[in-house]
Order: C-alpha cells, then structure tokens, then sequence
C-alpha cells in the first residue's frame, strides 16, 4: 500500500517558500499594513511601562508631597496605551486569522480543482485517504503557521534590529558578543532544520498513509467482518498507526530542542556579558548605570529570538506540509486541448476508431490494431469474455485515455484534435460502477442536466422504473441518499444512474453493463423506453446478457482485445463461431 | 476531557515526573535574571578582582546548561506522553469503527470517521504535548506572581484581583463557546471531506457529465462554509486574550492611582509599586500563557468528545446468553423463521445516510424458509425487494425487528461475531478488492493454504487471467481493484469466498459481470468441487438459480414464491414471467 500512496519524493524546499508566499501575494498590502501595526503596537507596549514609572518618580517624592496631577497624567496615558495596544492586538490578530484561513481555503480549493484535471488513471494509483489528508492536514497545518508565524517573524525583527542598535550605542565590544550567539544561533536553527524538516516531511507522509489505510478498510468493514478478517486489519493498522506514532515522535523529539536551545543560547550570551561586563567595569572602561541598561535591552533582543525558535519549528513542519501539496499541485494533468482544438458541434454521430492499440501500462497491449465502424443512428454492441477489453475501448471513446497510436475521430474529426469536454459531452454514459452522491434523489438524477424541472427528472425516473419506489419514500423526490449509506440497493442506485442518463440528452449513448444488477423484468421495460430514447443516437452498448442486445445493428465480438467477429446477431448465430459458443451457453 | 484523561491515567506517574521536571527546569530559568541582578548589583561593585564575577558567570553558565537539560528532558518525556496515549486512542477508535454494528455505522457515516480517526487525533494529540509543558510555567508564573505580590502589599495587590471575575467569566466563555464552536468546524470539515471523496469515487462519471466545474462549486461551498466557521471560532477565540491583559493593565493603573495615594499617605513605599510593575508583568504572561492553553483546550475538547462519541457506543449485535435466544425448530444448516425487518429501528431518528421519515414499509416481511445442509437456496425478484436484506440478517449485521434467525440450528444471536462468520465465504453485491496482492486479497488471514488457494480461484476461473501476470498471485490489485475489468474482480471475489471451504457459500449477484459461459461453468465447479456447502445464491439470471433445490420470489420484502423450479413454474406467475421473458427471449 505505501508503494501506491507515497508520490515522488519532494525535494524542493526553497520553491516550496517560494510558493507559499506567493499565496500570500494578494494580501501582501494587508500584510505590510499588519507589521505597522504591530510596530506601534509594541511601542505602546514598551511606552505603557514607561509611563508607569514616571508615574512612580512622581510618587517618590515623598508621603504628602506627590503630584497627583501628573501621577492622573500618566494614568491617564498608561490607560489609552493599553487600550491602543489591546486594539491594535485584537486587530492583528484577527487580520492574520481572516488571512491564513483565506489562503487555506484557497490551497484547498486549489488542489481540489487540480482533482478535476487529472487523468482517471491518477485515482488508481492514489488511496482517496491520501489525498484527502492533504486537504485535511497539510494545509491545516500551513494555515496554523501562517496565521502567527508570519507576523511574529517580521515584528519581531524590528526588535530585534532596534535592540542591536541601542546595544552597539552603549557598548561596542559587548555588542560584538552578539557576533557569537546570533551566528550560533543562526547555524544551530539551521541544523536543526536539516534534522527536522526531513522528518516532519515523514510525519506528513505517514499520516496521509494512515488516512488512506482508514479509509480504504472502513469503506470495506462488511467484508472485513464477514471473513473475521478484523484482527488481522487491526494488526495492520497498528504497525501504520505505530509508523505515524513514531513519526510523530522523531520529528518533535528534535523539534522540541529549539526552544531550550535558542533560550540557554541567550543566556550563555548573558553569562558573556556578565563576565565580559565585570572584566571592563574592573579595568575601568564601564560604568554600572551603562552595564544595567545594556543587559536590559540584551534581553530585550533576546526575548523575540526565543520566540522565533519556537516560530521556526512550525515553519518546518509547514513547508514539510506544504511540499506534499505542492507535489499534488505538480502532477501530470490530462494533456490540455490543443489551441486550434475545435468543438463538436451538431453532431451526427459517426463514430470510427482506426488502427487503434492500447494498454495501460507500457508493454502491456490490451487492445491490437482494433478497427470499428458506429455509423450514426445505429446501435452498436461489444461482447466478449471478461478482460477482453470492453471497458478500454468505452474509456478511449471518452478519451479518459488517449490511444498508444491509431485514432478515433467523430464525424470524421479526429477527436484528439477536438475539445476534450466537447467529446465527453457528445456522449451519455452509465456505467458499471453505480455513483450516487450524499444528496437528494432529485439532484442526484437532475446531476446532468443543470437547472432541470421536477417534470423532467420525474419523466427520467419513470423510464428508468424508479419513480414508483421513489414515491414510497416518505420524501419521495427529497429523500436523501449517500454512497455508503446502507438503504439503497445496488440495483436501485443503477437505476437512479440509468435515470440521470436519460435526463442528460447527449447524441450519444454508452451502457457499459448498465444493468447488471437490474432484474429482468424492469430489465425489459428499461429497454423499451431506452428504445425510445437511443432512436436517431449512436449507441455503444456492452452486456453479458446477450439476449438484450440482439437488435444491435452490429455486434463486435471481443477476445483478448482483438475483434474476432463483427455482425449482426443473425449473421453470427450463422457463423457458428464464437458468438454463437456464448449464445447457447446462456441456456445450457 | 474525561476521555483524554482516561488516556492519560496509565501515564499519570511519568506525566507527574515530566511536571516535577518541567518546574525545575523553570525554577532555574527564572532563577537567572535574579543571578545576573546579583551579579550587577553585588558582585562586580565590590569585587576585588575577576574571579568572583568568573565565578558567578560559571554559575549562570552551569544554571544555562541545566535550564536546558531539563527543559529538553521533560519536552522529549511530554512527546513520549503523547504519541503513545495517542496510539492508543487511535488504535482503538479503529477497533471500535472496525466493528461497529451496520445502523451504527449509517449513522456516524464513512466520512465522518475518517476525519474522526485523523485530524481529531492529531488535535488530542498536539494538546497532550503542550498541556504538559505549559501547562506548568503558565499557572506557576500566575500564582508566583499573585503571591509575591500579596506578600509585599495586601491591599494593592487585591487591587489586581479585582480583575479575576472577569478572567474567570472570559474562561467560562471560551469553554463553552469554544468547544461547540470547534465541534463545528470538524462536522464541517466531515463535510469537506465527504464532498472530496465523493468527487474522487465518481471521478468517471464527473468528468463523462462535465461536472467538474460543478463538483468544484459543490466543494467550493464546503470550503467557503468551513473558513466561515473557522474564522468565526478563531475571532471568538482571539477575543479573551487582548481582553485580559487590558483588565490587568487597567488594574495595574489603578495600582499606580492608588499606589500613588498611598505613598503619599506614608502607607506604602514607591519601591514597592516598582517591584509590582515586575511581577505583574510575571502575571500578565501567566495569563496570557493559560489564555493559549484554554484555546488549545477547547478544540482538543471538542475533538475529544467526537472521538468519545464512536469510542463510547456501546457494542452491538454482541452473543446473547444460551437462555435468552430462541430455540432452534430444527437443525438444519438455516432456518428464517417469521423475519420481519426494517432498516431503521427507530423512524425518527435523523440518521445520516439513511432515509429519514415516519412511515416505511417494511423491508422485510414475514420471511421464513429452511435450507438442510449442503443444499441450496435461490433467492430471485425485482430490484430493491428485499433480496440483499436477507444476507445482513444472516450474517447478523443487523438484527430483525421480528421472528428469529437460526445457524446450524443455532440462533444467530448466541454465536459469537468472528464464529458465525467464519462458516460463511461470501461475496457481496458491491464487494471490495483491497490495493494489496491477489494473495492477501483472497487469502484474508485465514488459514488457506497456497494449494487451496489456487483450487478455489480454479473453481471460480480466476486461475486464468491470475497466471497470466507476471507475479501471479503475488500481483497487487490497484486501488478499488481499478487494474481488473469488472468480471475478473467477482471472479477474484469468488475464490475469497470458496479458498476456506465455506460450510455456507453466499453469493449476492456475485456473477452479474461474468459471460453466460464463465457463469454455467462456475456453477458446475461449484456443484462438483463445493457440493458439501450449503449454498445461497441471489441473482438476477433466472438461469443462476434455476438449478437450486428451493428457490424463493420475493416481491418489495414479502415471499410470494417457494419451491423448486418445477413447483415454481406451476405455483408462481411471477416467477413464470421472469422465466418466459429471459429464456424465450432468444427464440422471439
């Protein structure tokens, strides 16, 4: 399983900065409008206390003898700073919430969008899970970070760069102190991430295994159960769930360093200080007044490089997160159109494939040299053993492939040189594979034609005999139904599926055992009403009950992908070839 | 809450033992400023030469080293904490999702237990990191600091805690808006991850109907609906903060008012309101610090008590004891003896995925027959008429509302789950194929040795087109099984259900996908090679059941037909239309 959920491996750390911040590049205003403020925030901050001792220093002056004017002046003030600064705080901080949820959701949609233009092959090799964690942890993640780091970070920095200033105008050589912790603290952050990012890489990639894991073997709980197979997925679970465990574990136990380390860092720095203050204060090159306020603003530049630290640990972790989006983001799409591409319009519904060969994987030829004619109006049928190669050619008809060599065309137009959307739409498609989605039956059955009548779903329903049973239903058309929800028949959702084709009126039309699950009475009454709606349409139709195809005009027979009879029912039975050898098994 | 705490209980010594460590780790953290005011104050002043400021520079050094030892210690002890209570929530979440009964599982839905299973972990899991840690300098900072001051000037420092009902009432406010807040942010976040997996399930149909723009404004909703709820839970959040610390600071002007008054009325001394300025500055970061542990807490909570929610359910469908099942009225290998079901036990309830209502026909009504061992049962009628519902009573995933169901002449409540089961091999209508090898997939960690293996996946004629790929039975499936054409993934389905020699086969139109002559002779495989097994069949093809010694018509969940095919087709109009429409078909 993890050979199939792991993508190719993500190296690119600088381009994925790169790329978060060009999320952030709409509100790269905002943004600078933010660090302002939170510059005048601080220096409220820092005035606040300021005022409060000048406030003292009145107050020093003795039993009886305080100036109460100026000690209410400077209350008064102290009072506006903290209420400017508690403003300008709930201000920032909601501005970078607004903002990291906006680029959240922006990612998420983002990779969802890219879902949409990926090739069908992509869902085959990819747990659901997987990329489902993605929207759900990655991107958590990175919108957490977002949401302070950012802001920390910049602020911070006018501290820090101010501080430094007012130390080098103190003191020089102490200041040159600093050329040993910023550079070891520097160096050691970048270790670190070398150590961390790694890992947390690891972590994310573990958790979207163990997303896909969950999801995989809970969407199949009822098999599980009935073999008394859940043991044995518990076990499994448990060595992903012990991976993530641990994952989780190596990345925070070096994670948690940071913090500790930039703080005994800074210490060490005032150890330095201290020491190196005591030694030039002895030799008479520093006062006690100049030393005192040197360590004071020391610790003043210390205090946002800790906090930084602490920043810097969840910037890894984000921009681990971030290049499992990323990676998402670069997946190879469906070759885009070509620009001269043309729409299918008014189409008649020749359908021809010449010289086609195809397989899915290189190497492996499904489908040799296959050579079809569907004139318009005419009901073609595909038959054949399992794995002969049915559903290829449909998945070609539809281009969710493209041929290894050898073309299709409609109307006589390449459909490679066609718009993609415009040939998927030229044909309505029911599949073996029911879908339904968590919502009403309405919606589900009006899925293919937008803003369609309750009129024409409830015509689609009865030509696809549901609309009885749905009447049943004590919301009948509102009734809501899901995938795994555990009411709904197979059978029922394949004709839920057969009534959504019908309402979407295409030219053409392609039942890929559209009825496999159907019982043959309802079978028959479908097709008395497809009848009436595959009149004037070309029709590919595959189905292993052979009696429902029998007025196909024509009828390929499929073998190892390679048509080896094409006719009609009549003047295969004649043959007695193949066709015929399946024909009579049905009633041995 | 109770739930993280239960996790936490086998850890409480090691946890108290990260604590102690943590409060010595900042007890010599904030021993340092004190040893470097000592330093300035006492030790540079008056010392002779440079050994006593060395000396007292190694002490803030060692102090340093310690600081950080500690601090490290006790992060890495909180990590070891948290990934292992996590494992075990997660692991038995699983477990409890693994086996929960089919209407429990309807009503958490798929979606909602995955995101149950990953990010409300993740959040528990973030939560016990931090509570460990923080959790010790935030409170010790607030009540050092609370009762410095106390200590040094009763009456202002009660001053300061005037302002605590309002923290108070802040805290309660965050709990209890905070936690439904978030809750609600993760049941939007289920449906972000609902509309995501559905779009990648039905990834075929969206693109054959050019939904995708569609899909995209559906998730689009989901998305935009869930940054709404997280923008408005992180606003609500963010309030508390910049609120407590403008009531502190307003206290602490009042402190400077009044403080100011005092010393003019000779009852306090300036210096005092000095130091108050410092160790409220101690209390104002406590606050803050237990400010972002309630935050914290608050969404760890409501994730916390979503993962209650599936851990606490009880289990259902668990053996009854001898005496309160019902007794067996004969010992043949099934019995169903008056069944009546219905899906929702109690129609009032809004279930998820369920259809929700007041009155619903039955699903099942009245059922009764008997298979003896070794025999075989078909079970035929038209789509939704209560065909699949009979298997679920079977195997007991639900149990019937009416009349009891018996097991080799056992009532199928007095088996224990795993015992039940393993006398079936089943194929489910929409069966799954699990991306891992054939091997597993069919073995299912049972005791199947490879030689049974290959018999069975002869018998279903699977053995073919396994042996024909490279790595045969070592050859992985794709995801959902998405590299087999749909007839060899029931072919695959069969022999997981024939490799342990099932003393009941079940298969539920488990060859609507195979051609008419793969399915005669599967069913002649059957008859010869698995003649021992009871054997019930539900199909559409007439032809699959027709050889079956008792065959039932059912009709929207009543039996209007029993008996052999021959009595059948004197007795059973219905089942005389099913017969003449698929077998004469051929001969119109």
């Amino acid at each position: 399983m993890a050979r199939d959920t792991v993508m190719k491996k993500p190296k690119d750390t600088r381009g994925a900065l790169r790329r978060l911040l060009r999320y952030l590049g709409p509100w790269k205003y905002v943004i600078a409008g933010i660090v302002v403020l939170s510059l005048f925030g601080n220096l409220l901050n820092l005035w606040g206390p300021s005022l409060a001792g000048d406030a003292i220093r009145e107050a020093a002056a003795g039993p009886g003898k305080v100036n109460f004017d100026a000690v209410s002046r400077d209350a008064g003030l102290m009072l506006l700073c903290y209420v400017g600064s508690a403003v300008l705080g709930f201000g920032i901080s909601l501005m970078m919430t607004v903002i990291s949820k906006r680029v959240a959701r922006r990612m998420r949609q983002d990779v969802f969008d890219k879902l949409m233009l990926l090739p069908v092959g992509f869902f085959d090799r990819h747990q659901a899970g997987d990329v489902i964690s993605r929207v759900s942890y990655d991107i958590d993640v990175i919108s957490t970070s977002l949401a302070t780091d950012i802001v920390q970070i910049l602020s911070s920095v006018v501290t820090v760069v101010g501080s430094l200033v007012m130390m080098i105008a103190i003191s020089l050589p102490l200041s040159a102190l600093t050329l040993v912790t910023v550079p070891v603290s520097v160096i050691y952050t970048v270790y670190m991430r070398k150590k961390t990012q790694p890992r947390y890489a690891k972590r994310s990639r573990c958790y979207g295994t163990m997303n896909g894991f969950v999801e995989e073997m809970l969407s199949g709980q009822k098999t599980i159960l009935a073999y008394a197979y859940e043991n044995r997925v518990d076990e499994r679970f448990d060595s992903i769930n012990k991976d993530s465990a641990d994952a989780f574990r190596d990345a925070e136990h070096y994670g948690v360093t940071l913090g500790p380390t930039m703080t005994a860092i800074n210490n060490l720095g005032l150890s330095l200080i201290a020491l190196l203050g005591g030694i030039l204060f002895l030799n008479g090159q520093m006062d006690l007044g100049r030393m005192s306020s040197f360590v004071l603003y020391s610790r003043k530049f210390a205090g946002p490089i800790n906090a930084i630290a602490e920043v810097f640990n969840e910037l890894f972790s984000a921009l681990a997160a971030s290049e499992r989006v990323f990676s998402l983001l670069d997946e190879e799409e469906e070759s885009a159109d070509a620009p001269e591409a043309r729409m299918l319009t008014k189409i008649r519904g020749d359908v021809s494939v010449e010289h086609v060969n195809f397989g899915y994987e290189d190497g492996k030829t499904i489908l040799h040299d296959l050579n079809l004619e569907a004139p318009a109006g005419k009901l073609t049928a595909i038959v054949g053993p399992t794995g002969a190669g049915k559903t290829t050619i449909i998945n070609l008809l539809m281009r969710f492939y493209d041929p290894n060599s050898g073309v299709i065309r409609i109307d006589g137009q390449e459909i490679r040189t066609a718009v993609r959307r415009s040939v998927r739409s030229a044909y309505a498609m029911v599949l073996q594979d029911t879908w339904v989605f968590h919502g009403t039956i309405f919606e589900n059955i009006a899925y293919g034609k937008e803003n369609a009548t309750m009129e024409e779903v409830v015509a689609a329903a009865k030509a696809a005999r549901i609309h009885p049973f749905i009447m049943r239903l004590p919301q009948g058309y509102d009734t809501v139904i899901s995938e795994d929800g555990g009411n709904i028949s197979k059978g029922q959702k394949q004709l839920l599926t057969i009534a959504r084709a019908m309402l979407y009126d295409a030219p053409m039309l392609i039942l890929d055992e559209a009825t496999s699950n159907v019982d043959t009475a309802t079978e028959r009454e479908i097709q008395k009403a497809m009848r009436e709606l595959m009149k004037q349409k070309t029709c590919f139709v595959i189905a292993h009950r052979l009696s429902t195809i029998e007025n196909a005009d024509q009828i390929l027979v499929l073998r190892d992908g390679d048509v080896v009879e094409q006719g009609t029912h009549r003047q295969l039975m004649e043959r007695k070839g193949f066709y015929h050898q399946m024909y009579a098994a049905q009633f041995e | 809450m109770k739930l993280i705490l239960r996790y936490l209980r086998p850890y409480r010594l090691f946890i108290l033992l990260v604590m102690v460590i943590k409060l010595l780790g900042t007890g010599t953290d904030l021993l340092m400023p004190y040893v470097l005011e000592h330093l300035l104050d006492h030790v540079i002043p008056g010392a002779a030469d440079a050994w006593p400021v060395i000396a007292w520079s190694g002490v803030m050094f060692l102090l340093t080293l310690i600081t950080r030892i500690l601090n490290i210690t006790a992060n890495r002890m909180s990590v070891r904490v948290a990934r292992d209570s996590a494992f075990a929530i997660r692991r038995d979440l699983f477990h409890t999702a693994l086996n929960l009964s089919g209407r429990q599982m309807d009503q958490v839905g798929l979606p909602s237990l995955i995101s149950r299973m990953t990010s409300d972990t993740y959040n528990v899991q973030g939560f016990i990191r931090m509570i460990q840690t923080m959790g010790i300098r935030a409170p010790i900072m607030l009540l050092g600091g609370i009762a410095i001051t106390l200590t040094m000037d009763t009456g202002l420092a009660l001053i300061l805690c005037i302002t605590a009902p309002v923290m108070i009432v802040l805290v309660c406010f965050v709990s209890w808006k905070g936690i439904p807040m978030y809750n609600e942010v993760q049941r939007r976040m289920d449906l972000l991850v609902q509309r995501m997996r559905e779009s990648i399930t039905g990834i075929r149909v969206v693109k054959a109907l050019g939904k995708e723009s569609y899909e995209r404004r559906r998730y689009g909703e989901a998305n935009a609906g869930m940054t709404r709820q997280e923008i408005k839970a992180s606003v609500i959040m963010s309030l508390p903060g910049p609120i407590v610390t403008l009531f502190l600071n307003v206290g602490l002007t009042l402190v400077v008012l009044i403080g100011a008054r005092r010393v003019n009325g000779g009852q306090t001394e300036p210096g005092v309101i000095l130091a108050f300025l410092t160790y409220f500055n101690m209390i104002l970061m406590g606050v803050m610090g237990l400010n972002r542990i309630f935050m914290m807490m608050s969404k760890a909570n409501a994730s916390a008590n979503r993962i209650g929610e599936v851990i606490d359910l009880p289990e259902e469908l668990t053996p009854l004891a001898e005496e309160e099942t019902a007794k067996a009225p004969g010992d043949e290998a099934l019995i169903f003896d008056h069944v009546s079901f219905n899906y929702d036990e109690d129609p009032s309830v809004e279930a998820h995925g369920q259809f929700l209502g007041e009155e619903r026909q039955k699903c099942l009504d009245d059922i009764s027959f008997r298979v003896r061992k070794g025999g075989s049962l078909g079970i035929i009628g038209a789509t939704g008429s209560g065909k699949t519902s009979i298997i679920n009573l079977m195997m007991r995933f639900y149990d019937p509302q009416q009349g009891h169901v018996f097991v080799d002449g056992r009532d199928v409540r007095a088996y224990h789950r795993d015992e039940l089961h393993r006398k079936f091999g089943v194929v489910f209508q929409n069966d799954v194929i699990f991306a891992d090898t054939i091997r597993e997939n069919v073995v299912f960690g049972r005791d199947v040795s490879d030689e049974m293996m290959e018999r069975a996946a002869e018998d279903a004629m699977a053995s073919g087109f396994v042996e024909s790929r490279e790595e045969r039975y070592d050859h992985r499936a794709a995801i959902r099984g998405a590299n087999f054409s749909g007839g060899q993934k029931q072919r695959l389905l069969i022999t997981r259900a024939l490799a342990a020699q099932p003393e009941i086969l079940v298969l539920d139109d488990a060859s609507s996908a195979l051609d008419y002559r793969t399915d005669a002779k599967l069913r002649k495989a059957i008859r010869e090679n698995h003649g021992e097994a009871t054997t019930v069949v539900i199909a559409q093809r007439i032809s699959s059941v027709l050889s079956m010694d008792e065959i039932i018509v059912l009709q929207e969940g009543r039996m209007i037909g029993k008996g052999s095919h021959r009595e059948l087709m004197e007795s059973c109009a219905e089942y005389r239309e099913i017969y003449r429409t698929q077998m004469s078909e051929g001969q119109e």
